[in-house]
């Protein structure tokens, strides 16, 4: 059952302003017009309560818009409340372009994620171009230049030619837009499972860089200022993204939604980047915001409605790519490279000016009022005329009922004492598990990246997070993206938490204190009743985190619906997290550096191996079990500890352990370094099943190199700070042995093999031909 | 002295170029915009990597039409030192200071990663600094880095010891593996005739920190630098 929210107290609205006529041509409003508009019988009658009369057409597809999910957030708004948002170095928190923090010395930095899903499905290198397009404009309308990127990606597995067509698609549309920006790609994740066929994710996420006093809103203040369109002209492109990204996709979706689509040019966003800072320092401006989801509908009223002003503009002005385009079309186009800027009064000309260095256009549409009404005109004859706040702010919310599937918790509670056994040989399992696309590494994806432009790049994707330097100063900013869908399919708090508590992590084995999270909540249909409960839950979870470890949610988007014929993906809460170092020369990469080192954990092995990638690659894609538990204490005593190693430069590398166990992490961080593989002689004493010591997932495991004689010293600062920690054994000779001994098995393999598993699965996976749609010129 | 770095609408190493520059002694470096008709009294130009007007066309083919870029050609023409990196190498190319064409990658993907390469000559006002065959370690970042010419051009570029650098392995052989590309003669960098106008696909100006990793670009910009202070000072 679904309850309306009850903050629709106040929405009777101030007519003063006569009602629009409906524009002769425009289709009549029927219930079937409503509801191909997505709004529901009870929303329409509270758009009749707002309005008194029937909508023209044109505020149809506004409301239809505004109220889609995507960006009215009705479904998840009264979940989204449970996050803590707050802390003194929050300068910005949710409901803004981007969420601030402060970073030190005076600056500031904007992050943001957001998804591009639905569109990625139907055109992957459009779509998810277009995703970075979009992160990149939040982040530089806050007055922040962006300094990276990040992206998040789920598809499904690579053994089907569409997978690999969607998965090289979408790598070339994130590469080629940030590169062409000129943005280092500095991390991301991506994740492979047949819960994605058909929906993939792609999650962009963005950091900008400020002085603090450079900050400046989307809001449109200051009745009498001039709104003005910049930048791309508006066409047909993209027009109803947002709502077709709150639909569920179905077979046919794939050419006939092409349309809703919108196409990029990173060109003009680079120029555009260029002309806006150089706009907000000018003075000549009071606010700016990107005509993103729902265009220049979303853009005008959201300024409206969060200055508390009304604004007045007419389509007729607004520079078009075509004749003949409506009212309607010309305010729900998703055109790229746009935005709404409120110009001071009088400044209009030195607005044009700054925009004509940068080859772009801008022009004057509208004004800004003090009617509290989002009025649209077309050639002065009235087409649309809402009260702005109750567009913005009244969408109707939801809370529903959410109950947990019958058939998740049976395979949650499956007995997986049987998979406890190797499978074959020990060192057989482990290589096939290296070679997984899940462990593997992603050099395949990262080195069609820029990851060094705007030299400032000090740690490059492939290691636990992304790790800039902050120009002018000794500080750093690490980044990274975090989440498990399985283990939020078992369980989706605890995955949420494992999500949360795994960001944290990578953050601290770079040295960077974790300092606040943007989310990007990846979810199915939300109307029925198993998807609501894993949202419900994964919140929760997700607000307990970072409660507990001080890293408030300043910020992110949702994505729901995300389901194709009827079945959804894994509940997938993305984290992305940043990191502040005081002294960004302390940064402690992942790989080993030098034989002799001596290798430590730090954390508990324990007999976990619920949800693990192991389960999946060996065992016929079985996902079952408890995820692992998270003990977000234990935690909180590991990221200070390890803060605290690298404080004192006493790290040589530090590993967190994720998918694929410690087995994979030792692999990982043997032949990730430069230098070529170094060798692995490592004993294990713990009387737990060899697979789960060595593939099982537990959380809170970070893998450590030092130099033998600062062992003692680590060992008791761990000791000191409540972590267990334990020697593992030596970092081998180069091109050395990879041996790993347990009580009761071993795994041995020369590490030129390790290496050569872990760098060539995903190139070998994707050397097989991609099924390309006929027609598509981009693959 | 003053070098100065051109900026493309669609540059975007520009800025890294300008730091790379800043932090040589006695250089000042300034920024030129395309519209700009003159270069004003500068010792050497860099024309910065980037997709200047998107790469539309072809990479580097409508910048070329720039105001600055007569500018530019004059300079070269008189003698002046210029450096092309990555989508300035293109922008060289097809501006006719520099022969042959960057096509795109064997691979047909970007590539971004460090890659090696061999010095090849130190008779150039950019390589004094270096030895011959010392092999530095340096990122490509590109799509179209994939050096073409006419087989009599490569023979003339062979035959006058203009091939400044080449893609090698880490212990200088040429390998078809170490060729990242599919450049012809695994070329990564040439001068023309007068030897002042050098075209490279590798970005030194990304190599110049040790924060950021290996520094071997630093000499390049080093030899530059002592090649204007000698030719102020005589």
């Amino acid at each position: 059952m679904s309850t309306p929210s009850e903050q629709d107290g106040a929405l009777a609205a101030p007519r003063e302003t006569p009602p629009p006529d409906p524009r002769p041509g425009d289709p009549e409003i029927t219930a079937v017009v409503v509801a191909d508009h997505g709004l529901s019988e009870e929303e329409y009658e509270r758009i009749l309560g707002i309005l008194g009369r029937t909508p023209t057409f044109t505020e149809l597809g506004v409301f239809s818009a505004m109220w889609s999910e995507h960006c009215g957030y009705k479904n998840s708004k009264r979940l989204l409340q449970l996050l803590p948002t707050k802390a003194p170095w929050v300068i910005q928190g949710p409901g803004e372009n981007a969420g601030v923090i402060d970073v030190g010395q005076g600056l500031a930095l904007a992050f943001k994620i957001e998804s591009h899903n639905p569109p990625s499905a139907v055109e992957p290198y459009q779509g998810a171009a277009t995703g970075v397009g979009g992160i990149l404009r939040d982040i530089f309308t806050m007055g922040a230049r962006p300094v990276a990127v990040l992206d998040s990606l789920r598809f499904g597995d690579l053994t089907s030619g569409r997978n690999r067509y969607l998965f090289s698609g979408v790598v070339k549309g994130v590469g080629d837009y940030g590169n062409c920006v000129g943005i280092p790609n500095i991390g991301g994740e991506v994740f492979f499972d047949r819960a994605y066929d058909g929906n993939p994710l792609v999650n962009a996420m963005a950091l900008g860089l400020m002085k603090e006093e450079d900050l400046i809103l989307g809001e449109a203040s200051g009745v009498g200022n001039t709104l003005m369109a910049v930048g791309a002209r508006t066409g047909r492109d993209g027009i109803h993204g947002a709502t077709f990204a709150s639909e569920e996709l179905s077979e046919d979706s794939d050419e006939a939604s092409r349309p809703q689509v919108q196409v990029g040019d990173p060109f003009t966003e680079k120029l555009l980047l260029e002309a806006s800072l150089e706009l907000i320092k000018s003075g000549h401006i009071v606010g700016i915001q990107d005509m993103g989801a729902a265009g220049l509908t979303s853009s005008a009223s959201e300024m409206a409605g969060r200055a508390g002003s009304g604004v007045v503009l007419d389509t007729a002005l607004v520079p078009v790519r075509e004749l003949g385009m409506t009212p309607y079309e010309i305010l729900l186009s998703e055109s790229q490279e746009r935005m709404l800027v409120v110009a001071k009064r009088g400044h209009e000309e030195h607005v044009r000016k700054i925009l004509e260095k940068w080859e772009l256009e801008a022009e004057p549409v509208g004004e800004v009022t003090d009617d509290g009404h989002f009025r649209i005109e077309e050639d002065g004859v009235v087409v649309a005329n809402i009260p702005a706040l109750p567009l913005t702010d009244g969408c109707p919310t939801y809370e529903r009922e959410g109950i947990e599937a019958d058939e998740v918790r049976e395979l949650r509670e499956r007995d997986l004492t049987e998979f406890l056994s190797p499978k074959g040989d020990l060192t057989e399992d482990f290589l096939e598990l290296l070679g997984s696309p899940n462990v593997a590494s992603r050099r395949w994806i990262y080195e069609q990246f820029d990851t060094t432009v705007r030299t400032s790049t000090v740690i490059r994707p492939g290691g636990d997070a992304g790790v800039i330097r902050i120009d002018g100063t000794d500080r750093g900013i690490a980044a990274t993206t975090d989440c498990n869908g399985r283990y939020c399919y078992l369980d989706p708090r605890e995955g949420a938490k494992a999500a949360v508590a795994e960001a944290a992590r990578n953050l601290v084995c770079t040295g960077a204190l974790p300092t606040a999270v943007t989310n990007n909540l990846n979810f199915g249909n939300p109307l029925k009743p198993h998807i609501y409960f894993q949202m419900r839950e994964a919140v929760l979870g997700m607000a307990e985190a970072c409660e507990l470890f001080e890293t408030p949610v300043t910020g992110g988007n949702v994505s729901l619906y995300n389901e194709t014929d009827g079945l959804a993906i894994y509940p997938t809460p993305v984290i992305g997290m940043v990191g502040v170092l005081d002294d960004v020369s302390k940064t402690v990469g992942h790989a080993f550096r030098a034989e002799g080192d001596c290798i430590l954990l730090l954390g508990e092995n324990r007999e976990e191996i619920g949800g693990s990638e192991y389960l999946y690659r060996l065992h016929d894609g079985l996902v079952a079990g408890h995820p692992p538990v998270v003990d977000l204490l234990a935690e909180r005593r590991l990221q200070h500890a390890v803060l605290a190693l690298v404080q004192n430069r006493l790290l040589h590398s530090a590993h967190d352990c994720s998918e694929g166990g410690l087995a994979c992490a030792l692999a990982q961080s043997a032949v990730g370094g430069e230098g070529g593989p170094l060798g692995v002689e490592v004993s294990l004493h713990d009387r737990l099943a060899p697979v789960a010591v060595l593939f099982g997932e537990s959380t809170g495991r970070v893998v450590i190199t030092v130099d033998p004689a600062s062992e003692g010293e680590v060992l008791g600062m761990c000791r000191n700070h409540g972590v267990s920690a334990r020697v593992l054994g030596t970092v081998g000779a180069p091109h050395g042995e990879f041996r790993v001994d347990t009580p009761s098995g071993h795994l041995r393999t020369p590490v030129d093999d390790v290496f050569q598993r872990y760098y060539d699965a995903l190139p070998n996976l994707m050397d097989q031909d991609p099924d390309i749609p006929e027609g598509d010129i981009h693959a | 002295m003053k070098i100065a770095v051109i900026t493309f609408p669609g540059s975007n190493c520009d800025h890294d170029c300008y730091r790379a520059l800043k932090l040589l002694d006695g250089v000042t470096p300034e920024f030129r915009w395309h519209r700009d008709t003159s270069l004003g009294d500068v010792a050497a130009v860099i024309l910065p990597g980037g997709f200047s007007y998107g790469d539309y066309l072809r990479a580097g083919a409508i910048a070329r039409f720039s105001p600055i870029m007569d500018a530019v050609v004059e300079f070269a023409e008189a003698g002046g030192p210029v450096v092309g990196i990555c989508n300035g190498f293109q922008v060289l190319c097809e501006a006719g200071l520099l022969p042959g064409a960057l096509v795109r990658n064997e691979s047909l993907r970007f590539q971004s990663h460090p890659v090696h390469i061999r010095v090849e000559t130190t008779r150039t006002p950019f390589t004094s600094e270096y030895e011959e065959g010392q092999v530095l370690r340096i990122p490509i970042a590109h799509g179209e880095g994939n050096y073409h010419a006419e087989p009599e051009v490569l023979a003339e570029l062979e035959g006058t010891d203009r091939i400044v650098f080449r893609y090698s392995t880490a212990d200088g052989k040429l390998t078809p593996e170490a060729n990242p590309n599919g450049s012809a003669h695994h070329i990564a960098g040439i001068v023309n005739e007068h030897r002042n106008v050098l075209g490279m696909m590798p970005h030194p100006e990304r190599a110049v920190e040790e924060l950021l990793g290996p520094t071997d670009g630093r000499g390049l910009f080093q030899s530059l630098r002592n090649h204007l202070t000698a030719g102020a000072t005589t």
